[in-house]
């Protein structure tokens, strides 16, 4: 009976959880100038009942790169399923640059996605392909239909089909919970949950493992989880901090912060082994590892010029050198895809913004956000963007900014915190 | 006493549902929260004197006793210690030094400006200092722990310089 009434009070309790779960973007900014593109409702062939209309996930998602500026389908003239059904003309007149036309049929297994991309005024055929799928995989199916499409016009991969884990807190001693939602807000998952902290998610680059800093035994200790199966391993619990996790571009090693020594330094820990090599060695704060993409450097917050400042260092370890020289407080460094660029938090004027830095002396620092409280900056894997914790209306929210300076989201749920984003790696 | 226990049994059956519910939790997470709630000095009587004496034997928690101030403020982004907070820390130091089985822990937090993961940092910086400077003052490396929570535990939930300067501290946890 106990054991049932457990059950019971778990089953509403994960229903809860996945309640209060959903994400909600909006677009707050840079739909001017953005392309116009209609994509044609799919057509179910006789006998599918697929779950959801894969058009209709490909058009919110190009609607919220800020890039396309999809047709509201009561404004379609006509609703083409096959290319021979196809009058461009019509399109033109419409004033549309591209066009998506679909169906799904049923195939054993599941469903296959059947889709065409036209360039309107050119007149050909961008992009035609079959995608297999089960009900359950057609949302993200749609989205990597997203993904082939968008980077077939913007020449940039599409992060569609990508996740993004955060940390939501209700709030005066309520749960603490991480989670990994898709990259639209659909779908979110409990990764872990507890009354006391859970700070600094880390993806692993195959997206497959997430470490995270958790004080659920009243001290912190970083975890490293495996996303799918939810088993994981304590990996660090020293005395002192346990902070800053970040998986090496080969997976194989964690950079960490550890204050075991007396003050707090970085060090690497390899995760197979388990052997333990301290990097920095400083009376100050050396915190905030970001390994380079290449793996050949960690840039990280210190503050042994007296104020925090980024400063790098070679990941075998050796002499740091300093970073940024401009404004007196630049924390949570973390490197661009391509390794050109670093986004870190930068305090101008008293205000606590995200600053996006060329490196290799690439001109002055940009200010790329506009709360007062703006932390956590994280890339998404194709570079475009760089999404962030803000505070909105006096609530934890995130945010998103294009690198281009085009376009912003707001990333918000409808009750208690949100903080802490981290953008999943590209996986396909 | 017993109240308490039933809330902490019911907050135990609570967190061991939570943590059913959340897709990775592992069983031992709720129990060792729970444990830690129970701070064991409240069943220690080292010196055999009855329970009723229970201030006597907590001074830290008698508001007429010095000790019971046990919190100690900082400057923005900085772990020094204010020459006003000097003397509470040296009556703490001169009583620890001379009840060597008690122990206390050095909870170092931030407000919540800049960035979570120098907050931690920075609060464990802030311990350590305090740490520092009671041994110092005569106290026993064994009587001591640090712990940075940084600017995950505010006492007051503001945005303004009113609540993070009441943040920017380290409680001294007997």
């Amino acid at each position: 009976m106990k054991r049932l009434t457990i059950f019971l009070l778990t089953l509403v309790i994960a229903w809860v959880g996945q309640a209060q779960a959903q994400l909600t973007i909006e677009v707050t900014g840079g739909i001017e100038g953005a392309q116009p593109i209609a994509v044609v409702p799919f057509d179910a062939a006789e006998g599918a009942t697929p779950p959801l209309d894969p058009a209709a996930v490909i058009a919110a998602d190009l609607a919220r790169s800020g890039r396309f500026k999809p047709m509201p389908t009561r404004d379609m003239l006509a609703t083409p399923h096959t290319a021979a059904e196809v009058d461009l003309r019509d399109w033109r007149l419409l004033g549309m640059q591209h066009l998506v036309i679909g169906s799904v049929r049923p195939v054993s297994g599941g469903f296959s996605i059947d889709y065409v991309l036209f360039d309107v005024f050119g007149g050909g055929q961008l992009l035609a392909d079959s995608m297999k799928t089960t009900g359950a995989g057609m949302r993200y199916t749609a989205h990597r239909i997203a993904d082939a499409i968008y980077e077939k016009l913007t020449g940039q991969p599409g992060v569609f089909s990508t996740r993004i884990a955060y940390v939501t807190d209700q709030g005066s001693g309520g749960r603490v919970t991480l989670r990994i939602s898709d990259a639209d807000g659909h779908g979110a998952q409990t990764v872990v949950s507890s009354n006391e902290p859970i700070l600094s998610p880390a993806w692993s680059p195959d997206g497959q493992r997430i470490a995270y800093v958790s004080f659920e035994n009243r001290r912190p200790a970083i975890y490293v989880q495996d996303v799918s199966s939810g088993r994981r391993d304590l990996v660090a619990s020293y005395p002192g901090i346990n902070g800053s996790p970040a998986f090496s571009p080969d997976g194989r090693s964690l950079a960490l912060t550890l204050s075991k020594g007396g003050n707090p330094d970085i060090y690497v820990l390899d995760l197979g082994t388990r052997e333990l090599r301290q990097v920095t060695d400083h009376l100050g704060i050396d915190t905030e590892p970001a390994w380079s993409p290449d793996g050949s450097t960690i840039a990280f917050t210190s503050n042994r010029g007296g104020s925090p400042q980024i400063y790098k260092v070679s990941a075998a370890g050796g002499p740091a050198e300093r970073v940024t020289f401009e404004n007196d407080y630049n924390a949570a460094p973390t490197y661009s895809p391509d390794g050109r660029s670093l986004a870190l938090v930068t305090r101008v004027n008293g205000q606590f913004r995200i600053g996006l830095l060329k490196l290799g002396g690439g001109g002055p620092m940009r200010i790329m956000s506009s709360g007062t409280l703006d932390e956590s900056p994280s890339f998404a894997p194709n570079g475009s963007m760089i999404i962030y914790a803000t505070h909105y209306n006096g609530r934890g929210v995130l945010a998103a900014a294009s690198v281009d300076g085009r376009v912003s989201q707001r990333l918000s749920q409808d009750s208690g915190e949100v903080r802490e984003p981290a953008w999943s790696p590209l996986v396909h | 006493m017993i109240r308490v226990m039933r809330a902490l049994g019911s907050a135990f059956a609570l967190a061991l549902a939570l943590g059913l519910g959340g897709c990775a939790t592992e069983p031992e997470q709720p129990q060792a929260e729970a444990a830690a709630v129970i701070p064991p000095s409240s069943y220690r009587s080292d010196t055999g004197t009855a329970q009723t004496e229970g201030l006597v034997d907590r001074p830290w928690d008698d508001p007429s006793s010095p000790l019971y101030r046990r919190i100690v403020y900082f400057d923005y982004d900085s772990s020094e210690i204010r020459s006003e907070f000097v003397p509470l820390l040296q009556t703490h130091a001169r009583y620890l030094a001379s009840h060597p089985k008690t122990r206390v822990t050095l909870e170092g937090h931030t407000d919540e400006r800049g960035s979570r993961e120098y907050n931690l940092a920075l609060g464990d910086e802030r311990a350590q200092t305090v740490q520092r400077f009671l041994l110092a003052e005569g106290v026993r490396g064994d009587q001591l722990a640090t712990l940075s929570f940084g600017e995950e535990k505010p006492v007051e939930p503001g945005h303004d310089e009113g609540a993070w300067s009441q943040n920017r501290r380290v409680e001294l946890a007997y």
